[in-house]
This record gives structure tokens, sequence and C-alpha cells, in this order.
């Protein structure tokens, strides 16, 4: 979202959405290739071409282009509103989605809210010289004195996230082993923090990964 | 460019929040029926029109109904299948039910619902969603109602391809005043958001108005003011505005993420949520989901003077048209809205429970809710259940 904006009397306008062919080309390409190494089967455009039609028009060509060059892979669009209604009825129907940058923020928080939360769910943020790695959805969980100071902050988001770093970085066995004790932490139920029903602190969380760690 | 702005700010004339309770409603006795328009629509349309029709007269609800077809040929008056006569009847009975229409494809006319929009100066979007009982989904208490701004915003439908010496505003003028050297970069498109004091104004005042008058508790402005500091911040000052005049109605601001997330993770920290369009369209939605999906959720739009239509948001499931299998529960609850609207509560209560009643017991669903009834069986447990 560019941020040319401007009042004009009582009306304000904002250029809010720039897409670009250059731009839409990257990020389709990203996510087949991440589809691809990842083995997923499938991967969602999630748009609004029916309104916004130049703008998603554009982007859907160059997520159709891409997909041509992956027939392993299936490709289809969904519309972003009838997207987010599938996400909370049936999200089991999803693989791979690559959006738009708002229709991004909303989907991604959508799905890391029922996944999970956001202190579950890990992200990263991919350039092409660099890399970082975040929690994947930043919805409520910024700003939080209280939740700092009674020690009942959520360190699996920030975790996994540093899994996919090791990923990034092309250490898969670290990553497996971190990946796996942490899962396995949440699995046996005794170590949670607050946003998932327990009681644990963040240091017990950590001890718990540490002595899951194989 | 300036004459949409300008259009947009003379605009039409708008009458005071009063009129949203239509007082030419208030008195309407049993004896004189009261005139509706009905569109009943394509596809599935006409049957579950019928079923309305049919539980509306076995409650005693003293509705004319005034129905309209769409046409198959544009009316080069309304540039559209919608007739010049259909629009009058909605501007004239001041309230309508509207079943599922299909846009036929093609270019030279307007869409159907943009027609409706904007002939109808349709400016508020309004879905109650509610968890429904005996039918289950994942989440089990939902019951919040979504008002959608239905206007502008996102949807103004100003895109163009980005001009290289003249920023894009500059470019509609050129174009406006038929200059050609204005040089267009190949790739790059550009979408303009517009968000008026007025159209802002007009959907916030709607919202504290509908929660008071529904006995809610609270309305939460949603938006992404954090980034779109200007339009979405003008957005918020207007419901900060209104939210004033209403010290009774708790009210709060949550960004859009956060919403999506506090929605799909527990439902019931919301009451009413009123949002601009694009957020709107996107988050009513998702609740629409929460409790069921499309084919269950009604909905209803209000326009200046008071107009409402209720319609059913689901699609005319050509696949299952005239095979009596058709789920009329949307487009009963829509107008069950209808009947509130019109302030006839009685009937309206007496519709609404004889719908949940029946889908509660379970005996009689139609194929979508995972039962075996045919649309018939179903129209009849309901009017049974009055």
């Amino acid at each position: 979202m560019r941020g040319l904006s401007m009042r004009l009397f009582l009306v304000s306008l904002r250029v809010f959405m720039v897409i670009t062919k250059f731009c839409s080309e990257r990020i389709a390409k990203y996510a087949f290739e991440y589809a691809y190494l990842n083995n997923r089967k499938k991967v969602t455009a999630v748009h609004k071409a029916n309104i916004m039609k130049l703008a998603d028009g554009l982007f859907l060509e160059s997520c159709r282009e891409v997909a041509k060059k992956y027939p392993g892979i299936t490709y289809n669009e969904i519309i972003v509103d009838n997207c987010c209604m599938q996400l909370v009825a049936k999200p089991e129907q999803f693989d791979v989605m690559v959006t738009p940058n708002l229709y991004g923020n909303l989907v991604a928080n959508t799905a890391a809210g029922i996944a999970g939360g956001t202190g579950v769910m890990p992200g990263g943020n991919v350039g092409a010289d660099h890399a970082v790695f975040e929690q994947g959805a930043s919805a409520g969980n910024v700003g939080k004195d209280k939740i700092v100071r009674e020690n009942k902050a959520n360190p699996v988001a920030l975790l996994l996230s540093s899994a996919m770093m090791l990923r990034h970085l092309q250490f898969p066995s670290f990553a497996d082993r971190l990946e796996t004790a942490v899962k396995r932490v949440i699995s046996e139920g005794n170590c949670r923090t607050k946003d998932l029903g327990g009681q644990s602190t963040t240091q017990q969380v950590v001890d718990a990964v540490i002595a899951n760690l194989e | 460019m300036a004459a949409f702005l300008a259009r947009r700010l003379l605009g039409t004339p708008t009458s005071s929040s009063s009129a949203l309770i239509s007082a030419s409603r208030a008195f309407s006795s049993s004896t004189t029926p009261i005139k509706a328009t009905l569109f009943p629509g394509d596809g599935i349309g006409p049957e579950i029109a019928e079923s309305v029709k049919q539980v509306f007269t076995a409650a005693d609800v003293a509705i004319d109904w005034d129905e309209h077809y769409v046409s198959t040929e544009v009316d080069p008056r309304t540039n559209s299948f919608l007739t010049r006569e259909s629009l009058q009847s909605v501007l004239d009975n001041k309230v309508g039910l509207k079943g599922p229409m299909a846009t036929p494809i093609g270019k030279g006319h307007r869409s159907l619902n943009l027609t409706l929009r904007k002939e109808l100066n349709l400016y508020a979007n309004v879905r109650p969603c509610y968890s429904l009982p005996g039918y289950k989904t994942r989440y089990d208490d939902v019951d919040l109602i979504t008002i959608r701004e239905n206007t502008e915003g996102e949807y103004s439908g100003l895109e163009h391809q980005v001009s290289l010496f003249f920023s894009s505003l500059v470019k509609n003028l050129a174009d406006y005043l038929s200059f050609d050297f204005v040089k267009v970069v190949k790739g790059v498109v550009e979408s303009i958001k517009i968000i008026t004091r007025k159209a802002s104004m007009r959907v916030a005042e709607y919202a504290f108005l509908y929660a008071k008058t529904h006995g809610r508790k609270k309305v939460s402005a949603i938006h992404k003011a954090n980034i779109m500091r200007k339009t979405d911040g003008l957005f918020l000052q207007c419901c900060d505005e209104v939210a004033e005049k209403y010290p009774e109605i708790e009210y709060e601001k949550v960004v859009i993420d956060n919403c999506c997330m506090m929605l799909v993770k527990n439902p019931t920290l919301f009451d009413v949520l009123v949002m601009p369009n694009l957020y709107g369209d996107i988050i009513s939605d998702l609740c629409a989901g929460l409790v069921g999906g499309l084919g269950l959720t009604p909905s209803c739009n209000i326009g200046e003077d008071g107009i409402a239509l209720a319609e059913a948001v689901h699609g005319s499931a050509p696949d299952i048209a005239g095979k009596n299998l058709a789920n009329p529960t949307a487009l009963l609850l829509s107008g069950v809205m209808m009947l509130r609207h019109l302030k006839l509560n009685k009937q309206a209560e007496q519709i609404h429970s004889a719908i949940i009643n029946t889908i509660a017991e379970g005996k009689y669903r139609t194929a979508d809710l995972g039962g075996t009834s045919t649309t018939t069986e179903f129209t009849k447990a309901i009017c049974d259940h009055l």
C-alpha cells in the first residue's frame, strides 16, 4: 500500500493500491517455487478482481503466467470475501495462498487465528538480498506490557520463526530438531502459556523445549 | 474526476436521520396492507420467494407484494436489466425484498446490484450474524451485526494505468479535457480510495441508531488508520463524533487485523461492527462463514429517506433451480429484518422463532443443512411452528 494521500475539502483521497507487473510476478514466482520446494500441492491466488478489475486483474494475470510453468501444482483463484468465509468454515481446503498486500494482511491474521493465534504462528519476510523472520501475525501481541511483566508471553511463534530462519540458512537438521521439540511440548499439553489455555511462564515453556531437544 | 468529486460533495439531498424511523409506517393496522416490492430473482429465487409469501400469509402479515422481475432487455432509462418501473416501485413503497439475481454477462449495462445501490442510494449494508441453535458450526455463540458502508471507499471504481509525466489526478483531468499527450507506464496500475465525511457520518449515525433501537451494548469501528491515516482517519473521526452523542453505548476502535484474529478466536467479543466498504465486504462474509454460510445469512440495505431493501445474499444456484431443493432460510430471515424495519415486531418475532425452532428440531431440513426435506416440506414445517 503506497503513501500518497491528500485532503481536498471534506474528502480524503488516497492512492491505496499500486499494483505492478514486476512485483506481482515476483511474489507469484516465490509462491510457486516455495510450493515446489516444500512439496505443497496447491497454490490459491486471493483477489478481488471482480471489483478491482485493473489492479487485481494485473495481479491475477501474473499468477496465471507463473502457474503455467508449474504443471504439477494445482492453481486456483478465490475472491477474498469468499476466501475468509471458507477459511472459517473449512480451512483444510487451502494449502499455499498468494495475495496482494492488503488482503494478505487480513487473510494471514484470519488463518493465524484459526490455527491457534498470534502466539504460535511463525513468519518470515523475504527479499532479494535479505530475509527477516518474525511472528506471522502481529494482532494483539504488540506493546502488551502486562504480558511481559507477568512472564506470560508465548515464545512458540518466535521459536518456530527461528526454525524457518535455520531452514533458510540451509541447516535443515537443526531446524527439524527445534520444530520437533516445540511441537512435542505443545502436543503434550502440560506446559502452555495463557493464550493456549495453560498457566506456564515463558521460561518454563523454553525449558521444556530445551529438555525435548534431541 | 472533478465532476465526480463535485457530484459527491453536492450529491443527493440528505434527509435527517430521523427519517430512518419512517413516520409513514408508524400506524400500520392489519386492515390496510403495506405495499412492498418483491424481486424474486433468478434460479432458486422464485421458489424461495414463494416460501416467503406462504409463511407471511400463514403468520397473517398484512403485506401486499408488488412483484417485479429482471427483464431480458436493457432499459435505456436505467442502463440496466432493471426497468425504471421496478426501481420506482421501491422508491414509492420504501421497502422491498430481493432474491438472488444473476447479473448477465456482457458490457453496455450496469450490474444489477450496482444499479440498485446507486438508484436507491443504499448506503449501509446490515447483516446480523447469530449461531442457529441446532445447526452446529465450530462457533456456538456468535451474536453480532456487521454494518458496512456501501457507497464509496475502496470500491469507488477509480482505477487507471499510471502515467509517466503527470500524477494520476492530472491525467484524469487531461482525459476529461481530451488531451492526448500523456504517456502511460505499462504494467503499473493504481486504484484510488475515497472517504467522505458525508458517507462516513451517515453510516456511523445509522450504526449507533441501530445499536440503540435494538438494545445492543457496543459498537466497534474497524479500520486501518495506522496505515491509511487520512482516509480511515476521517472515517474514525466521524465515528468518534457520533459516539459522543450516545454515551450509553460502549465504543471501541479495532484495527482490521486484530478484528480478524478476534473474530476467529472469540466472536463473542463483538456486538455491532461498523466498517468502510472493503473491510465490511470481507468481514461480513467472514462472519457469515462463522454461523454456517451465505445460505443462512439475512441482509438488509438501508437507503436515504428510510428505504430498506432486504435481500438474500447467496447466489441463484442454477444447478438446483426448479427442483424444490433450495433452502429459503436466508430470504425468510431477510424478510424478518424487513418486518422489523416496518415495526411489525410481533409478527417478525413469531416468524423468526418458527424458523429457529424448525431448524433446531432437526426433523425438517433442506439438503444444504444436512437433511432431506424439500423446500415445500421445510416451508410447511415453519408454518406449522407458527
